[in-house]
């Protein structure tokens, strides 16, 4: 990695709120899935949420674009709160953007399409305007020579920088990671990583979920802790790997860290 | 480090021909080519030889003649009176028009069966599973003679509709819905060309304005196109659309004069208008829900292979669910669709010879039943049924596959 990175503490994080989650519960059938989640992101905070599997860490950041509804609680984004209300959703939604484990590209378009629908059909843009949008990111994610193949052409570390660009092209506000790495071979991690190392710099907010450490280290402002749909500790990243304080993190850390 | 050269060329071996990889296929490939051959011989001089015997011979010379029969629904002039040729003719447009019919009303219960069996209604979902199982898991023959039976036991026969306090009355004075089938006003012109005939050339008049709406339609969608590559906000074009499907066709059809011929009692049958028979709606309605349930299904599975990420990524980037649907699901579930849907065409097709359970003349009842009866010749009509139908098959199968291969996917 370049350099040029800064430390966490040397990228500006404002006072504004970005997201603020409070006392939310989510059940999946009579499965407690979250249980009294209570999170605020500031503007251009990086948080890493990390947990072993089942622990409600996807279920928690796609709960944040309504990808899955909750129960109880409350979830506001920019101010907007989350209901069910349609203008709500919209909203939030157009603010933020998600990338997915397994990319979700449309294979029935090309690079190009897959970066212009939303901004064309959901944004109102322009054609011309929304290929000049898309061209720009896809450079930034370093693939705008592949804009006219289709997405079954490119490797899986491509397609998920596609991904990254394409929800870019909404000009979202703040950035949600599902496990962006977990289904890419070990020498694509890295050109999807540098990835998101830019955006960070940029002053993007980001909530990651992902068990990529390093990352984790290198970029976070604070490394969130999640067990049985419960935040266990969270914590800025040195303090969380140097000095985990509740037993279960230690042992999670030990596991994913010791091998 | 090895080096790839080429494998040295040894001397040709008899053994090669089965066990070098070069040669094998080609090899089992001609000697099925030689044992096919000799089985269609064997069976050709086993027909001839048997032919020879009964004194008989191959000759297609009875088309010519006299056909001696009626046909109760016709689309062309024909009588008994006509040849044979034209009574096949009059089968093989009634098999054409039951399986269009069928074909396009299939479609739409299926498509309609298949995109409802997912609704989040748990009523409506279940009805439609209940259409499905139903109808798809009782033979077809069965619903045809099933659907005949009810019409012509429920509705009532003409004669019903006759006296100053009749049983019966026909729907707004307009059509009468009757044991024999049902009568619905037919139009005719009365001003326009080709009035000595039944109106023909007023007819690819009224036809080519549909076809010049259509044109329009279309550059009206262009042009929208145009206007949101431009400025991005997409212009409403259906008030657009429907004055140029309809003020055009409005203007002709009142200039070349239209009107209703309404159909009325005649005797001891109605008269008039058009009247579409029992058998062929029994026909019609049966394969339809019949194949409609297969079709249900196709899209069901269709919509269900568009893995939940790519609804979930669309909503993601702000996409509402009708835009979802029409960007990102259907186009990829259509490639599902379509292979399966050509076969229930083509089904639908062939079900169609099932006509002849409820005296509707399609090809199979004309050709292949009376015409082969009165005349003998079961080889030659056998033949050409079956030539009908494999070619009938055949440009079904062309045009769906090349709609198919223009939606295929692009990998590598």
């Amino acid at each position: 990695m370049t350099e040029a990175v800064k430390t966490p503490a040397q990228m500006a994080v404002s006072d504004e709120v970005a997201i603020s989650i409070q006392n939310m519960n989510k059940w999946f059938g009579s499965f407690h899935v979250l249980r009294d989640i209570d999170l605020t992101v500031n503007r251009g905070e990086r948080i890493v949420i990390c947990g072993p599997s089942g622990s409600g860490k996807s279920t928690l950041i796609r709960c944040i674009n309504a990808l899955e509804e909750h129960q109880k609680g409350s979830i506001e984004v920019d101010g907007t709160l989350l209901s069910s209300d349609l203008k709500n959703i919209d909203k939030i939604r157009s603010e933020v953007g998600m990338c997915f484990q397994h990319f979700n590209l449309f294979p029935h378009l090309t690079i190009l399409e897959n970066c212009t629908l939303a901004p064309i059909w959901v944004r109102k843009t322009p054609k011309k305007e929304a290929v000049e949008t898309a061209m720009h990111f896809l450079e930034k994610v370093k693939i705008p020579d592949q804009a006219d193949k289709y997405p079954g052409q490119l490797s899986g570390g491509q397609q998920q920088r596609v991904a990254i660009a394409r929800s870019l092209c909404m000009r979202p506000r703040i950035m949600l990671f599902d496990e962006p790495t977990s289904a890419l071979d070990p020498e694509m991690i890295k050109e999807v990583l540098d990835t998101m190392i830019e955006l960070a710099e940029e002053g993007m907010t980001m909530l990651c979920v992902t068990h990529e450490m390093g990352f984790a280290r290198q970029v976070a402002n604070r490394v969130i802790f999640m067990d049985q749909g419960q935040i266990v500790e969270q914590n800025e990243p040195e303090e969380f790997f140097n000095n985990p304080q509740s037993p279960r993190t230690q042992l999670f850390l030990s596991q994913i860290l010791g091998h | 480090m090895t080096t790839l050269t080429d494998p040295a060329k040894g001397a040709f071996r008899p053994s090669m021909l089965l066990y070098d990889t070069r040669y094998r296929s080609l090899t089992l490939q001609a000697i099925a080519a030689i044992v096919l051959a000799l089985c269609l011989m064997y069976l050709y001089s086993n027909l001839a030889d048997n032919l020879r015997a009964a004194g008989l011979n191959i000759s297609f010379g009875f088309l010519a003649d006299t056909a001696g029969y009626d046909i109760n629904q016709t689309l062309i002039d024909y009588n008994s009176q006509s040849s044979n040729l034209r009574a096949a003719v009059v089968g093989i447009l009634n098999t054409l028009l039951v399986a269009f019919l069928a074909c396009v009303t299939a479609t739409i219960f299926g498509v309609l069966a298949g995109v409802l069996r997912l609704s989040p209604n748990w009523l409506v979902r279940k009805l439609m599973a209940f259409y499905v199982e139903i109808f798809r898991n009782i033979p077809v023959l069965i619903w045809i003679i099933i659907i005949f039976t009810i019409m012509t036991a429920v509705l009532p026969a003409p004669s019903a509709f006759r006296g100053d306090d009749p049983d019966s009355s026909m729907l707004f004075n307009l059509a009468a819905f009757t044991n024999r089938g049902i009568y619905i006003p037919g139009p005719y012109f009365t001003r326009g060309f080709g009035l000595e005939g039944n109106g023909g050339l007023n007819w690819i008049l009224v036809i080519a304005v549909l076809i010049g709406s259509l044109i329009g339609t279309r550059a009206v969608t262009a042009s929208a196109n145009a206007k949101q590559e431009a400025t991005g906000v997409r212009p409403k074009t259906l008030w657009i659309n429907l004055a140029i499907w309809f003020v055009p066709i409005i203007v002709v059809l009142f200039a070349l004069g239209l009107q209703w011929d309404i159909p009325a009692l005649r005797g001891f049958n109605f008269g008039g208008g058009i009247q579409i028979g029992g058998p062929l709606i029994a026909l019609w309605f049966a394969l339809s829900i019949y194949t409609g349930a297969f079709i249900a299904e196709n899209v069901r599975a269709g919509i269900l292979s568009v893995s939940k990420g790519q609804t979930e990524a669309a909503a993601a980037l702000g996409l509402r669910p009708r835009r979802v649907m029409s960007l990102v699901v259907l186009p990829q579930a259509l490639r599902v669709i379509v292979p399966p849907l050509i076969s229930q065409y083509l089904n639908i097709t062939k079900n169609s010879s099932l006509a002849i359970a409820v005296g509707y003349a399609d090809i199979t009842a004309t050709l292949g039943g009376i015409t082969l009866n009165q005349t003998g010749r079961a080889i030659e009509c056998v033949l050409l049924l079956m030539l009908f139908y494999l070619i009938i098959s055949l440009l079904i199968s062309a045009f769906m596959n090349v709609y198919n291969n223009s939606m295929k996917l692009k990998e590598r």
